[in-house]
C-alpha cells in the first residue's frame, strides 16, 4: 500500500489547498497519470502519481488545506489484494444519489455536483436542482485578473525563497560574452525550411547549450541539502517564466539533455501558456535541477541572478544585440549574446563556473549538433 | 357541446356492438361465436340483438368448451372466415391457452407460410366487480408476451367502436381485451366513428411534469389523478398505450424525453408485468432522460378478494396515482 501526499512544489511551500480530485476510490492509475489538482499560493497546480495502481481510498475532501507531506490517498499496487475490511476512513463524500438526467445536465453546464444540494426523493439531486445551481453560480473565467490575496501570496512566496536563497548561499557571478553568429545563422536557415508554425526560437538553443554543459559540470546540477549536494542525473531545466500580472515561476521542462528541439520548442510554448493560466503540473515545480532566465526580450544585458533554493545554479540570458567583436586583428558587428552564471559556493568554484558557461559557448558554435 | 347532432350519447358496450354490427354488415365472411352469444345476448349484453338480425349461421351459441371453439374459430380463419371468437371472461381463456399460444400464434410459422390466421378473440378482463379470484385476472400482460399474436386494450368509446374492424382485416390473430368494468361508461361518440389504426399508442392529455402511462381500465383512474394533480400545478400527460403487444415503444420514450419521469399505472400483477417490460423499455431507450426512478402501481400481488372494501384497497386507484405523481415530482418555486 503506498501513501500518496501533498508534495512539495517549491522549498517555500507548506501547505496546499485540494482543490479536484481527479480520480475516485477503486480507479487505476498510472504513473504520470494527474490525479488531483492543488492550490498552492503561487498557482493551481496539477498533481501527478509515481506509481501504478489502484486508489484505495481517499482521505482529503476537495475544498481542504492540508499541510505537506499529508497523506492524500492510499494506493493499493498492482496485485496487492484489496484491504478486507472497508477502509477506516470513508471516502469523499460524493453524491451517491443523482438522477441519471442530472449528472447529464450537470456536465452540459458545467455544474460541480458536489456544490448542489438535492432536493429529490432521500436527497437525490434533480435536473431542477442543477438548473437551479447553473443560475446561481455564473462561474469566474480562469483568474485572469487575480484577487489581490493571491497576488499578495505570489509575492510571499518568491520573498521567501528569494530572502532564504540570499541568506544560505554564497553566491559566485561569473559572465562570459557568447558570439552568436554561427546559431543565429543556422537558425535562420533551419527556420527557412519549417512552417511558420513550427519554427524555432534561439532560446531553444540556449535550453539544450545550458542542459548539454551540465554533462561536463555535473556541480551545476542538483540540490543542496541537508548540508551537502546532491547531485542529479536527469537534467530538469527550470524556466523562469514572468507572469503577467507580476511574479514568476520557474517550472521545468524535464530530460532537456535527451530531447529534440522540436520538442523542446514544443514543450517550451505550452509550458509558458500553462504557467500564465495557472495550471501547472506538481512535478514541474518540484523537479528542476537548474534554473534558465532570459530577460533579453527586456533589453538586459547581462543578468545577475539570485539562485532558487535548493538549486545550486542559475544561468541568465541577455538580449542578443550586434557588438563590435575584434578577431583576427580586425573589428566586426557581430550577433552578440551575454550569459550569465550564478553559482552556489558551497558546491563548485569559479574554476568550474568557468569551464560550464566556456562549455555553452562551444556548444553553442555547433548548433547543428544541438 | 353546441348540440349539434355530430355526436351520440352511448355507452362502451353499445360502441363495441355497433363495431359487431359494422363488421358484420361488411363482410359476409365475418361470424361471431361464443358461449351465450346468440339467445342470450351475451354475458355481458354486448351481443344483444344480434342473433335477430344477423341468424344464427353468422351468431352462434358455443358449447361450454373454449379449447373447442377457439379451435373451430383458428380452423374457420384458416379456411378463409373472419371468426370473432368472444370468450367470456379472461380467466377461461386458460382453457383455451394451447390454442392460443400453440396454434394462433404459431401456424403462420409452422406452416412455412402457407397458412395465416386472421381471427379475433375478444374477451373480457379485470378486477373492480366484486367477482373475486377466479373472476378478476388481468392477463393481458401475460398474452403480449407472446410473439406472434397482437394485443389490444380498448379504454375509450372510439377505440372500442373502431379497432375490431381494423382487428379483423389483419392477417394475424389478434385478441382484444375488454374491461369488464368499462362496458357501462358513457360518452359521446361521433356518428361518423369507424375504424382506428391499432399500432400507436396514444397521448390522451398533453404535460410536461410526469408522464402516465397506461391501458384499459385504468386508464380513467389516471386522467381522473392528472386533473386531480393539475390544481397544484403538476402538468401530468397521459399515455394510453391501447396495443400491449407489439408497444409502441417509440411513443413511450416520446413522452418520457418529454417529462423525464414516469409512472406506470397497470391493473396486472406486479412481477413479471407489462409495467415491468416497460420500465424495461425506457431504461434501454431513455436511462439518460430519466430525473427520477420510474414508478409504477400494480395491482397487490394476491388473490383478488371479494370484499369491496379490499378489492378497492387490492386494485390501483386515483388518490394512489395522485400520491405517485407527487412523490415523483416535487415543484420548486
Amino acid at each position: 500500500m503506498a501513501e500518496f501526499r501533498m508534495p512539495s512544489l517549491g522549498a517555500d511551500m507548506q501547505a496546499g489547498t485540494l482543490i479536484e480530485w481527479r480520480v475516485r476510490p477503486g480507479d487505476a492509475v498510472k504513473r504520470g497519470a494527474i490525479v488531483a489538482v492543488v492550490d498552492t499560493e503561487k498557482a493551481t497546480i496539477e498533481i501527478e502519481i509515481f506509481e501504478n495502481g489502484v486508489v484505495e481510498a481517499i482521505h482529503v475532501r476537495e475544498g481542504e488545506k492540508v499541510p505537506v507531506g499529508t497523506v492524500l490517498a492510499t494506493i493499493r499496487g498492482e496485485g496487492e489484494a484489496a484491504r478486507s475490511p472497508a477502509p477506516a476512513v470513508p471516502a469523499v463524500e460524493s453524491p451517491a444519489r443523482v438522477s441519471p438526467l442530472a449528472r447529464r445536465r450537470a456536465e452540459e453546464l458545467g455544474v460541480d455536483l458536489a456544490t448542489v444540494t438535492g432536493t429529490g426523493e432521500r436527497g437525490a439531486i434533480t435536473r431542477d436542482d442543477v438548473e437551479r445551481s447553473a443560475a446561481r453560480v455564473t462561474r469566474p473565467a480562469q483568474p485572469e485578473k487575480p484577487s489581490e490575496d493571491r497576488q499578495a501570496g505570489l509575492r510571499r512566496v518568491i520573498a521567501a525563497a528569494m530572502a532564504r536563497s540570499k541568506r544560505e548561499i554564497p553566491h559566485y557571478y561569473l559572465g562570459i560574452d557568447i558570439d552568436m553568429s554561427r546559431a543565429m545563422a543556422w537558425l535562420a536557415a533551419e527556420n527557412l525550411k519549417r512552417s511558420v508554425t513550427d519554427r524555432l526560437l534561439y532560446s531553444v538553443l540556449l535550453l539544450r547549450a545550458v542542459a548539454l554543459a551540465v554533462h561536463e559540470v555535473p556541480e551545476m546540477n542538483g540540490f543542496w541539502v541537508d548540508g551537502a549536494f546532491q547531485p542529479s542525473a536527469a537534467v530538469h531545466v527550470g524556466l523562469a517564466i514572468s507572469l503577467r500580472q507580476g511574479g514568476l515561476v520557474a517550472p521545468a521542462i524535464h530530460d532537456i539533455d535527451k530531447k529534440r528541439l522540436d520538442e523542446l520548442m514544443r514543450e517550451m510554448l505550452d509550458l509558458v501558456k500553462r504557467a500564465r493560466a495557472g495550471v501547472l503540473r506538481s512535478s514541474e515545480l518540484s523537479d528542476p535541477t537548474i534554473t534558465v532566465t532570459n530577460l533579453g526580450e527586456q533589453g538586459v544585458q547581462t543578468v545577475f541572478g539570485v539562485i532558487y533554493p535548493p538549486q545550486v545554479a542559475l544561468v541568465g540570458f541577455g538580449k542578443v544585440a550586434e557588438r563590435p567583436w575584434a578577431g583576427g586583428g580586425m573589428i566586426g558587428a557581430r550577433p552578440v549574446i551575454s550569459a550569465s552564471l550564478s553559482a552556489d559556493h558551497r558546491v563548485s568554484d569559479g574554476h568550474r563556473g568557468g569551464r560550464f558557461l566556456a562549455a555553452i559557448d562551444r556548444l553553442l558554435q555547433e548548433p547543428e549538433k544541438l | 357541446m353546441s348540440g349539434e347532432a355530430k355526436t351520440i350519447r352511448t355507452t362502451y358496450r353499445e360502441a363495441i356492438r355497433a363495431a359487431l354490427r359494422d363488421a358484420l354488415q361488411r363482410d359476409e365472411r365475418v361470424f361471431l361465436m361464443g358461449e351465450d352469444v346468440g339467445r342470450y345476448g351475451g354475458c355481458f349484453a354486448v351481443s344483444k340483438g344480434l342473433l335477430d338480425e344477423f341468424g344464427a349461421e353468422r351468431i352462434r351459441d358455443t358449447p361450454l368448451s373454449e379449447a373447442a371453439f377457439v379451435g373451430a374459430g383458428i380452423g374457420a380463419a384458416m379456411g378463409g372466415a373472419r371468426p370473432i371468437v368472444e370468450i367470456m371472461t379472461v380467466n377461461f381463456s386458460l382453457l383455451a391457452l394451447d390454442q392460443i399460444v400453440n396454434n394462433a400464434a404459431t401456424i403462420l410459422h409452422m406452416s412455412g407460410g402457407q397458412f395465416n390466421i386472421p381471427l379475433v378473440i375478444r374477451m373480457t378482463t379485470g378486477a373492480g366487480r366484486q367477482l373475486a379470484a377466479q373472476h378478476s385476472h388481468s392477463l393481458e400482460g401475460w398474452y403480449a408476451h407472446i410473439p406472434g399474436i397482437k394485443v389490444l386494450a380498448p379504454a375509450t368509446l372510439e377505440d372500442a367502436r373502431g379497432m375490431l374492424w381494423t382487428a379483423l382485416e389483419d392477417p394475424d390473430p389478434v385478441l382484444i381485451f375488454e374491461h369488464g368494468s368499462l362496458y357501462n361508461m358513457e360518452g359521446e361518440l361521433a356518428v361518423d366513428a369507424g375504424p382506428v389504426e391499432i399500432n400507436r399508442a396514444a397521448v390522451r392529455r398533453s404535460g410536461t411534469d410526469v408522464s402516465l402511462i397506461t391501458y384499459g381500465g385504468t386508464l380513467g383512474k389516471t386522467l381522473q389523478a392528472a386533473q386531480e394533480v393539475a390544481a397544484e400545478g403538476i402538468s401530468a400527460e397521459v399515455v394510453d398505450l391501447r396495443t400491449l403487444r407489439p408497444l409502441d415503444t417509440a411513443t413511450i420514450i416520446g413522452t418520457v424525453v418529454k417529462t423525464h419521469r414516469a409512472v406506470i399505472v397497470d391493473e396486472g400483477w406486479r412481477s413479471g408485468s407489462i409495467s415491468a417490460e416497460i420500465m424495461a423499455r425506457i431504461m434501454e431507450n431513455a436511462f439518460y432522460e430519466l430525473d427520477a426512478p420510474v414508478a409504477r402501481l400494480c395491482s397487490a400481488e394476491v388473490p383478488m378478494p371479494y370484499p369491496k372494501h379490499l378489492e378497492d384497497a387490492a386494485i390501483p386507484q386515483a388518490p394512489e396515482i395522485v400520491a405517485a405523481i407527487r412523490q415523483l415530482v416535487r415543484k420548486h418555486g
